[in-house]
């Protein structure tokens, strides 16, 4: 059983600030993390490999200091990490960061199976793990909170929903992406801590992963970003009184109007 | 205080830091509520490999000795020192079996204790057998291929948690010092059984309980070292582990100087916060000059002791008592910093002073410890 476990770098996000200027995220200064749903991906395939034998092979798109966030996974129990990193890709939407993946993994000989994070803690789109799949043309499965078994060829999973959750058995191989109830992440272990600090990270740029010039970065990106800004907050705001019922009475005249 | 760590020192810091903050800061209060013993964590620390620590490499350990096992602890205790203790507690009961167990018994018992599978307690103390240790009653008489013991060990860490006791019996009473002998039992060996869980004033999630021998049968192999070496293996086990004990303090007053110093800054009275105050700030400079004291004196009894295997008493005794004098003084101390906040249990500076008080008593009285530092004291003066 071959794993991939597709990470993120992303900025604290106890410490995010924008910048007043640009009104984009302020990176300088702030502290690097991996995203924290990708830790949960990390974790689940950790305990897969463990269960039902394999590797763990993290990838990440990024800058070269993304590679902190790849010996951090490798601590955390991953076996082999790579890195997709070229000036090619900056500017990268979702479109373009699947194909650029997408490339890396074919290049890097497929997976049985795929993990992400549900989403991302920065762009918060959630769109790169089906775009993911799609682009390879496997199973896509969102929000797993559990994978039960794996064997044959198949894998088991439970996916949550707003109303209790699908149990799904999916052909291999395939992607899913989990929410945090998944499991509880592990602290890195000494051992894993030494391997991650002496291994050597497979990097590779758009030439080795053999890519299509034009679908990289800005160029292959159709998303353009306009304009980001704050949204105003207003400060109206009423406070209702008397009993409860009376208050339900308040609120239903308020909102009556708006209907 | 920079005490110059190697990178791999460091990590071992890290990894116990962030177990620790993540993980024992967040559950301390409950743990003590309930008494429950820390199991979750405990598989953490497994997971992390620090049940290796101090297990040389060939039996799976990462080969440290007293010092790193130090550095964990310390993290450890800053969060909570009953959860420190019944990590701490494992390694008490495998030192034997490295100190003085044969290939076979290091090669069984070690490997599973290193990679935290299974968890080992050591049991030395009986009713009538606390600092005297020659007041031991439990026996162990040979009967064919077997041992048998009988006899019952109290207030024994990890007991009902662990599967690989090691346990002292007198084996020939007219030898004396010499008629001691360690074993290890293993939790399914017949005629073995635990007393009820102990209540106690501090470190409650930690187990303390009895253990009942009535012909406990265990084979012949399961001696360590050889018969009559007992007390010997006692003797080496608690020099090379009291700096755990020691450390034990170095943490828990790390924690409650940072609950007294974070405290002093929030708190306002009199119109200005109470580390304004030269009274308060005096409290506190000694609470860091004692603890900062305490912590030199301990990395460097522990890195004595991993060089100078034949020379560890009196550094092991020495920061033994001073740090966990120091604790007790700082814990106090932090309590009267928080005053009536820091008596209720919302906070934890009265959980820290309750736990500092049996780092004074177990592994050894502080009484204890004087004695022996006096006893080494007198043999190096007659030697020159």
């Amino acid at each position: 059983m071959k794993i991939i476990v597709c990470v993120k770098q992303v900025p604290d996000a106890k410490d995010v600030r924008l910048d007043p200027k640009t009104n984009t995220l302020a990176r300088e200064g702030v502290q690097s993390i991996m995203n924290p749903y990708d830790r949960h991906a990390l974790e689940e395939a950790v305990r897969i490999k463990e269960q039902f034998g394999g590797t763990v092979t993290v990838l990440s798109m990024g800058p070269p200091q993304a590679e902190a966030t790849l010996r951090d996974a490798v601590a955390c129990g991953a076996d082999d990490a790579v890195l997709v990193s070229d000036r090619a890709f900056a500017g990268s939407d979702t479109w373009a960061t699947t194909y650029t993946l997408s490339q890396a993994i074919k290049n890097i000989g497929g997976a049985d199976l795929i993990l992400c994070g549900k989403q991302a803690i920065d762009g918060d789109t959630a769109q790169v793990g089906p775009g993911l799949a799609e682009r390879m043309g496997i199973p896509f499965v969102a929000y797993v909170r559990k994978v039960n078994d794996c064997a044959g060829g198949s894998i088991k999973a439970e996916r949550l929903m707003d109303d209790g959750y699908d149990a799904v058995e999916v052909a291999l191989p395939a992607l899913f992406t989990v929410v945090k109830e998944i499991n509880e992440p592990r602290v890195p272990s000494l051992k894993g801590k030494m391997r991650a600090k002496k291994l050597e990270i497979n990097t590779l740029n758009a030439v080795d992963i053999e890519a299509d010039l034009d679908q990289l970065g800005l160029k292959g990106s159709p998303t353009q970003v306009v304009r980001v800004f704050s949204p105003e907050l207003r400060g109206e705001r009423s406070m209702l009184n008397g009993s409860a019922d009376e208050q339900v009475a308040q609120l239903f005249d308020k909102l009556e109007p708006l209907l | 205080m920079d005490y110059f760590l190697t990178e791999e020192q460091q990590m071992i810091v890290d990894v116990a830091r962030q177990i620790t903050d993540e993980q024992i800061i967040p559950m301390r209060a409950e743990l003590d509520e309930t008494e429950d013993y820390p199991r979750d964590i405990l598989k953490s620390i497994a997971q992390a490999d620090l049940y290796g620590l101090y297990i040389p490499e060939e039996y799976g350990g990462f080969g440290g000795g007293c010092f790193e096992m130090a550095l964990a602890l310390e993290q450890f205790s800053r969060g909570c020192t009953g959860v420190a203790t019944a990590f701490a507690a494992s390694a008490l009961g495998a030192y034997p079996i490295l100190i003085s167990g044969s290939e076979e018994l290091k090669k069984k018992y070690l490997e599973p204790i290193a990679a935290g599978e299974k968890i080992a307690a050591f049991a030395l103390t009986e009713a009538n057998a606390g600092s005297d240790a020659s007041g031991i009653q439990t026996t162990a008489v040979l009967d064919g291929d077997e041992w048998v013991l009988n006899g019952t060990k109290q207030w024994i860490t990890n007991a009902g948690e662990a599967q690989i006791y090691t346990v002292i019996a007198i084996t020939d009473k007219s030898k004396g010092p010499r008629g001691a002998t360690m074993f290890v039992v293993e939790d399914t060996d017949p005629g073995f059984s635990y007393g009820v869980k102990e209540k106690k004033l501090g470190i409650r999630c930690s187990s303390t309980r009895e253990l009942i021998f009535k012909d406990c049968r265990i084979p012949k192999d399961r001696v360590i070292g050889r018969v009559g070496t007992g007390f010997i293996t006692v003797m080496k086990t608690l020099d090379q582990s009291r700096p755990g004990i020691a450390v034990l303090g170095v943490g828990l007053g790390q924690g409650a100087l940072d609950e007294a110093v974070t405290y002093a800054k929030q708190r306002v009275q009199f119109g200005k916060p109470i580390i304004g105050f030269q009274a308060v700030q005096h409290i506190l400079a000694d609470m860091a000059i004692q603890l900062e004291a305490a912590r030199a004196l301990v990395y460097s009894s522990a890195r004595h002791i991993d060089v100078h295997k034949k020379d560890m008493s009196k550094a092991s005794s020495m920061c033994k008592v001073f740090a966990t004098d120091m604790a007790m003084k700082v814990t106090t101390d932090a309590v009267q910093v928080l005053a009536g906040y820091g008596y209720m249990r919302e906070y934890p500076v009265e959980k820290m002073m309750r736990d500092a008080k049996i780092l004074q008593i177990y592994e050894g009285t502080n009484q204890v410890q004087r004695n022996v530092v006096g006893q080494e004291l007198n043999k190096e003066y007659t030697r020159s």
